[in-house]
């Protein structure tokens, strides 16, 4: 393969610098997104691997994030022109990337063991392999609190949807805004409808299955269809703030931190935004569940955000494998925890959480011990339409209503279904 | 249309002037401050962002800094993951240096020949001209096209593709133009003896200057900005360019849009010394290529 | 023709050789290729042939119709507006007034700057509550429209936003065309007494006409085809409301349906030349009447 001029002149000054190549040197490429807690993440883990093995150098690569890094990642698998080792999300995402064909399966190494089966699950492919170690801890997805307010109200953690709506009038009547929303950045508007997974599945629990098999639709099952009603909800009473549409992941985080909003619904790995922008109001910040009907049992929606993976046919896909397998061991565990702190149960068997975790990861934690919990759909099921955070941004904004959306998601996701060639569609 | 063309080298003659002479400065003075609000207060805005701290950028709001923090926001931009942006700098201005110098010479050969000979190839000349504005690239296919060639993630394969890509909008330019060079130029050098060749690089593409001015500036303002091709076409953390530094600096820095817009800054210096380069010249080449559409 | 004309010809056809070959191989190829894939269910890793099915699939996306309807919308907004402002400007600038170079800096600069960085500095200005434009219209009273949040106004927000980045381009090429204008004309209409409008209509608008033809064509290509301005700035949101059909072909893409977005391309393409190619037929017509 050819080279451009100018990286291989500094390639050479590189190698100077460092020394002299000796004969067996490996460089290893590991692409990551590039969000921060990740870049910093991939970049302890490669100084620890190489520590243990100098013969090896791992540069970190980036790319961007959302959806046009799936795209630059099923391009470069599909061209053959992946990295050594990447990230990447586990689940239907993961399913998307034809694991079977483009990756090396995991299940034989040594530190696979003691990884847990909860994670296993989300990185099987099809052939029933093991093809992904985890990257980070898991997390879950609910509602963030400001912790000043609720005790300034006298509230009470609510576990049942009409708690939490009789909560919100209060908050509103106090002059502070019930619920952040950041369409500015359009994902974030899903977790209404992500979170509510729980939920839907203490109600209905084949509902994943049979959506897959193209019997269940969140059109005529009310269960899944509430998650569009509580933004329709929200909308139509005045809980969200006034620049809703245009504010950013990063602002909700800010209200809530700062006390500006009472709640925002966002994903765990939040808790990383707020400890970088905000540490001051690290333990102002709370977390519970999205709240269910009355009656129902009340618990946490996981996510299995990321995995690590080895694509087939690279030039060093051994050692490749060897930091995959590093990747799974308890020490990359400790790195994890070393640099960015404890964020979430990790998934490493034996890795243990620090006893000082921040508020919100305290929270969190008793949901995993007392089991209360389900993997979000996008775990279950390798269907998840692409259009859904757009119909989320308009029902929350007032401009379809929760039952047409839930009827617009189903085509949006019986597309995906038929793009993916699934039987039954 | 000759007539129009005739006059292209010469300076319109003043007007006789029967109005009052307080009329150009207030014009030109309204002009002024529409074009002040309207164009700078953005650039402004921009720049603002770029010398606040971080705390004040976040707001986004046009308050005056309370500190001035350019010299360090500068340095942190250009020291970030090891002085990427100046790698970017240097892989951006190969790119669009080369790219550029093989449209002017491969679009003013085919708008030549286009112009000057009447055959039927040239009807699928210009189909092809046409289509290439009109179709979005295929991205796939053209990555097994570059991994054949062995051309992908190279510099130089970066550069055939801009040049393919900005092809058909150079040739139409160039065609246009070359309509207002009398073929007696040609013709007299063709009779003195000269090849094709001699004729084209001697005599008739000095006269193209103007026309080539404004490809360059066009189309390298176009390349260096370009981000959609050389994400797909360049990956490599060695082959980054400089909106591909905007883009991975886009989320490490959401919270810092001191350092964002920094960045957006300076990338724009680049440009900006093309055209201050090039400025005076841009109107000329314009005048050329627009005579004929 | 015989081969041995061709090659005493001054205007030899292998002039367009070097242009062929790399326009060719990295444009042509790829293109008939990605036809064929229009025809399948493609996910980059295999390609199963589905015949139509992926047309009759984008021609049933829930948003096409009002994709074709804002892409119609933002192709003769900002080609319009291009057209007419720059034309304007171009006789202002040509004009005698003061501070005429740097007024002419000022309407080409923003031509520089990346749409990312363009697109990055007017969301923030756009910012409903926060935002410059709507804290400057609330300092003389106006409750300042939600720019790119309403989803009424969002397309016509990031319409303005191209035209102000590209009526410089449009501008430049008046002005070339207007100083190529003999004077003779002027004096002509002059005597014969026609005020400075019916000078303008009847002398610079009829033979301006050339580069009305390069900036109506180029602009309306470009508003129709491209939308990276309304992808930086609005995603096509809120929810679908300013999506056109680029960026519903580019949602597919980024959705992993790549046989269903080259089809949605194929579709595009075809729109465009249904556009683009009457109205330069009309043009040229036009153009030899004259």
């Amino acid at each position: 393969m050819t080279r451009p001029i100018p990286s291989a002149a500094l390639a050479a000054a590189l190698m100077a610098l460092a020394g002299g190549a000796w004969a067996q040197e490996v460089e290893l490429i590991y692409l990551v997104d590039n969000s921060p807690d990740t870049v910093a993440v991939a970049e302890a883990l490669a100084a620890a691997y190489m520590e243990q093995h100098p013969e090896v150098s791992i540069e970190v690569e980036q790319r961007p994030g959302g959806a046009e890094g799936d795209n630059l990642i099923k391009t470069r698998l599909a061209t053959g022109e992946m990295a050594d080792v990447f990230l990447y999300n586990a689940g239907s995402l993961f399913q998307a990337l034809n694991p079977t064909e483009t990756l090396e399966p995991l299940d034989d190494l040594p530190n696979m063991a003691g990884v847990l089966d909860g994670f296993k699950e989300v990185v099987t492919g099809t052939d029933g392999r093991v093809y992904g170690v985890p990257a980070r801890a898991a997390m879950g997805g609910g509602i963030f609190y400001n912790v000043p307010i609720y005790e300034e109200l006298g509230l009470e953690v609510p576990t049942t949807w009409e708690q939490f709506a009789a909560n919100n009038e209060a908050i509103k009547a106090a002059g502070y805004v019930p619920v952040a929303q950041t369409y500015g950045e359009t994902w974030t508007s899903q977790l209404f409808v992500l979170a509510d997974y729980f939920n839907v599945q203490a109600e209905v629990p084949d509902f994943a299955d049979r959506y897959t098999a193209n019997e269940a639709k969140y059109a005529d099952t009310p269960a899944a269809m509430r998650g569009f009603e509580h933004l329709q909800e929200g909308f139509e009473k005045g809980w969200w703030n006034e620049d809703f549409g245009a504010a950013t992941f990063d602002d909700g985080l800010r209200m809530v931190a700062e006390g500006e909003a009472a709640h925002y619904p966002m994903l765990t790995f939040g808790l990383g935004g707020i400890q970088q922008n905000y540490p001051e109001s690290i333990n102002d910040v709370g977390f519970f569940a999205q709240p269910g009907p009355e009656g129902a049992p009340n618990g946490l929606t996981v996510w299995y955000l990321d995995g690590i993976y080895v694509p087939k046919g690279g030039e060093n896909t051994e050692v490749a494998k060897d930091f995959a397998n590093f990747a799974a061991s308890q020490d990359a565990c400790q790195v994890i925890l070393d640099t960015i702190g404890a964020t979430g149960p990790l998934l490493i068997e034996g890795c243990e959480l620090p006893a000082d975790v921040p508020r919100l990861v305290q929270d969190m934690l008793p949901y995993f011990e007392e089991g209360r919990t389900a993997p979000a759909l996008e775990f279950l099921s390798p269907i998840k339409g692409p259009a859904l955070e757009q119909i989320t941004v308009e029902v929350g904004s007032g401009i379809r209503s929760a039952a047409e959306a839930a009827a617009l998601y189903d085509q949006d996701v019986q597309k995906q279904a038929q793009q993916l060639g699934l039987e039954g569609w | 249309m000759t007539v129009l063309s005739r006059s292209v080298a010469t300076a319109p003659p003043a007007r006789p002037r029967r109005r009052a002479r307080w009329r150009p400065a207030l014009t030109g003075g309204l002009a002024l401050l529409a074009a002040l609000v309207v164009f700078v207060i953005p650039f402004l805005f921009i720049a603002l962002q770029a010398v606040k701290t971080r705390r004040e950028a976040s707001r986004l709001d046009f308050a005056w800094p309370t500190e001035w923090q350019a010299w360090e926001n500068l340095v942190e931009v250009v020291q970030e993951r090891d002085y990427m942006l100046l790698l970017a700098y240097l892989n951006s201005t190969i790119i669009t240096v080369g790219s550029v110098t093989l449209l002017v010479i491969f679009a003013s050969m085919v708008g030549y020949v286009l112009q000057r000979r009447r055959s039927r190839v040239n009807g699928v000349v210009m189909g092809a001209v046409l289509a290439g504005l009109m179709i979005p690239p295929a991205v796939v296919p053209t990555i097994w096209v570059l991994q054949a060639l062995g051309l992908f993630k190279t510099i130089h394969g970066m550069i055939l593709i801009e040049v393919a890509y900005n092809l058909s909008f150079s040739v139409l330019l160039y065609r246009a133009f070359i309509a207002t060079i009398p073929r007696e130029l040609d013709e007299a050098a063709i009779i003195d003896g000269a090849k094709p060749l001699q004729v084209f690089f001697k005599v008739v593409l000095p006269l193209l200057w103007p026309v080539t001015v404004t490809n360059i500036v066009v189309q390298s303002i176009g390349i260096f900005n370009d981000f959609t091709n050389p994400l797909y076409y360049l990956p490599g953390r060695e082959n980054v360019t400089v909106q591909l530094t905007l883009f991975n600096f886009q989320s490490q820095f959401s919270s810092q849009m001191n350092l964002l817009f920094m960045n957006v800054l300076l990338v724009t210096i680049p440009p900006l010394v093309v055209f201050v380069f090039f400025n005076r010249q841009i109107v000329a080449g314009m005048t050329a290529g627009a005579v004929k559409g | 023709m015989t081969e041995r004309r061709a090659r005493r010809s001054p205007y030899p056809t292998w002039f367009f050789l070097p242009a062929a070959v790399v326009y060719g191989a990295l444009f042509i190829v790829p293109t008939l290729a990605s036809f064929w894939f229009s025809l399948t269910r493609w996910n980059l890793f295999e390609a199963e042939f589905i015949g139509l099915g992926n047309f009759r699939q984008f021609f049933r996306e829930p948003f096409l119709v009002q994709g074709v309807v804002n892409t119609l919308i933002y192709g003769t907004l900002t080609s319009g507006l291009k057209t007419v402002l720059g034309l304007a400007l171009a006789v202002l600038l040509t004009g005698r007034i003061w501070f005429r170079g740097t007024l002419r800096t000022l309407v080409f600069f923003p031509v520089l700057v990346s749409t990312i960085g363009v697109g990055f500095a007017f969301e923030a200005m756009m910012h409903p509550t926060r935002g410059v434009i709507n804290v400057a219209l609330e300092g003389i009273g106006i409750d300042g429209p939600h720019w790119l949040t309403n989803p009424s106004l969002a397309l016509v927000s990031v319409a303005l936003v191209d035209v102000w980045k590209g009526v410089g381009l449009a501008t430049v090429i008046f002005m070339a065309g207007l100083v190529s204008i003999p004077q003779d004309y002027y004096e002509a209409a002059r005597i014969d007494g026609a005020t400075r409008w019916q000078q303008f209509r009847r002398v610079t608008v009829p033979l301006v006409r050339p580069a009305t033809i390069t900036v109506v064509t180029l602009s309306l290509i470009s508003g129709l085809r491209y939308f990276e301005l309304i992808w930086a700035m609005t995603g096509g949101g809120p929810g679908f409301s300013s999506d056109v059909i680029a960026s519903v072909i580019y949602k597919q893409y980024q959705a992993g349906f790549y046989g269903l977005a080259t089809a949605g391309n194929v579709i595009l393409f075809g729109l465009i030349a249904c556009i683009v190619l009457p109205l330069t037929w009309w043009f040229n017509r036009r153009e030899v009447e004259l």
